[in-house]
């Protein structure tokens, strides 16, 4: 195939809780709407990669589409299921197999913290009984250890909250829309130290839908051509430290931060779209917790690790800031239903470089846009899109 | 001292945890896994803590096996020196007292405290002074 693989219809399904709607019906939802934006019947496409992690397989949604017989194909991939599927979307067209496919992300999560049991993870059943299965304890233990190395403040994970919830006022697809004050969120109850209530996400529901075709598809569609210049989806590297990890490797100089998927994940994508941090516009960065978010800025090479707390002192990462982080909120204020997390993020860039993004629009007409996700035990999923 | 797995901790009056040492490449990873790749060995009873949280709310059951009348606790990450950091509670410290590089030595404690015939798991005290 010539040309880029590109992004030509997006579809949303809210996210947060929708009683009465099953994490199918929420893709459902969305796929028709990303059928309509991209201007093609279902007939005309020739396969998906379906995402969920706990509502069903995504496939049977082919029974409310449409019996057409068309390739369907379901990932599992923790939190970088959607990122694979769109991974894999995107592979499907560059090998010529096909011109017109979709990815599509959904999942709905029972109220309270992920409960993961021992044995989904290769870990033996005492680890659980003792209380460690619980992911809100790593990520609060890797963000303490960043903060003493690199001297972050709990007010810094406090302004990565506040900017969430006041950029998801305007953004319908958000969950939690009402802004909440800087001292209100630091003021909250700790629920793992140092992060209070505010700090967290909630797992929720939702769905995604992307439609993606071959440039000269997409040409013949007639839409602006959102390109997909890199998907990228990489595990974890010796020495890590991760989610559901009851050893960690020492290592001879540990004062400096330790590998990890992303890292990987994202310089694989700069080298495949020949850009670097420097050049991207607008970012969606994992935000399951306030800390991720600022690490995270880091691991993707958009800064150096302890510069974030200057970053958000001074207000870089706002939606006016020279790198907009989280336009919609991110997964603090969407909520993180994992099948379609890493598709809302590409959804979200996709609305930003068309220029749709209103009341949250980046100013400037952004051209580059980049997404990462990051999930245990240990994956990445990086996208980086170009107009 | 009925431990809540095999294999975990030594039998001694001083019980130390068993890493798993890779017999090709040293490496130390704990809990010791049962390929014969690995052989067990008994890791340094002292070391420092590498990072921590506070666990705040009652895990969910299953599968937390811990008593109904939840009291918070400090998770560790326990840094043996030239072994292996290992994940286990942090015991007999105040929550504003933890401080990450303070000595730590390990000192297995029942799962319920109010419950005399607990299973014992994998904890670490303070070292030093204070203990």
């Amino acid at each position: 195939m010539s040309g880029d693989v590109c992004i030509v219809g997006i579809g949303i399904h809210p996210f947060g809780r929708t009683d009465g709607l099953s994490g199918v019906d929420q893709g459902v939802f969305a796929v028709r709407q990303a059928l309509a934006d991209a201007g093609v019947e279902w007939p005309q496409v020739q396969f998906a990669y379906g995402s969920s992690d706990a509502a069903g397989n995504p496939d049977t949604m082919v029974d409310r589409l449409g019996l057409t017989g068309m390739q369907f194909i379901n990932v599992r991939n923790g939190c970088a299921a959607g990122g694979s599927a769109l991974f894999s979307a995107q592979m499907a067209i560059k090998s010529g197999e096909f011109e017109l496919g979709l990815a599509v992300g959904f999942d709905k999560h029972p109220r309270g913290a992920f409960n993961a049991l021992p044995s989904e993870y290769n870990l033996p059943d005492w680890y659980g009984e003792m209380g460690q299965m619980v992911t809100t304890q790593f990520f609060a233990a890797k963000i303490m250890r960043y903060m003493s190395m690199f001297g972050i403040s709990q007010e810094s994970l406090g302004r990565v909250a506040e900017k969430a919830f006041r950029n998801a006022v305007h953004a319908p697809h958000a969950w939690r829309r009402q802004p909440v004050a800087l001292e209100d969120i630091l003021a909250a109850p700790l629920v793992s130290d140092p992060y209070t209530k505010y700090m967290f996400c909630s797992p929720a529901e939702g769905g995604v839908a992307l439609i993606l075709a071959s440039e000269k598809k997409a040409r013949e569609l007639g839409k602006p051509l959102i390109r997909l210049k890199a998907a990228t989806m990489r595990t974890r590297p010796p020495s890590s430290f991760e989610v559901f990890a009851p050893s960690v490797d020492v290592v001879a100089d540990d004062t400096r931060p330790r590998g990890t998927a992303s890292r990987i994940a994202s310089a694989d994508a700069f080298r495949l779209a020949g850009i670097g941090p420097g050049d991207i516009d607008v970012a969606q960065l994992q935000d399951t917790e306030a800390g991720a978010e600022i690490m995270h800025m880091a691991e993707n090479g958009f800064c150096a690790d302890g510069e974030q707390e200057k970053w958000l002192a001074e207000g870089h990462t706002e939606i006016g800031g020279a790198l907009p982080v989280n336009t919609d909120g991110g997964c603090l204020a969407c909520g993180e239903p994992i099948g379609a997390s890493g598709l809302r993020q590409v959804f979200e860039n996709v609305v930003q470089l068309r220029g749709d993004g209103a009341g949250r629009q980046v100013p400037n007409s952004p051209k580059t846009a980049y997404s990462h996700v990051y999930g245990a035990p240990g994956v990445s999923a990086v996208t980086i899109l170009e107009r | 001292m009925r431990a809540i797995a095999t294999g975990l901790f030594t039998d001694e009056a001083q019980p130390r945890l068993i890493g798993g040492k890779d017999r090709e490449t040293g490496r130390i990873v704990f809990p010791c896994p049962s390929a014969a790749t690995y052989e067990p060995v008994p890791l340094s009873r002292e070391g420092s803590l590498w990072s921590y949280t506070v666990q705040r709310y009652r895990p969910k059951s299953p599968p937390y096996a811990g008593p109904e009348s939840f009291k918070p606790w400090v998770v560790a990450y326990v840094e043996l020196p030239g072994e292996v950091i290992v994940e286990a509670p942090l015991y007999g410290v105040a929550f504003e007292d933890v401080k990450i590089g303070m000595p730590v030595r390990f000192a297995p404690a029942p799962l319920n405290p109010e419950d005399a015939d607990s299973v014992f798991i994998p904890a670490f005290e303070p070292a030093g002074d204070v203990a």
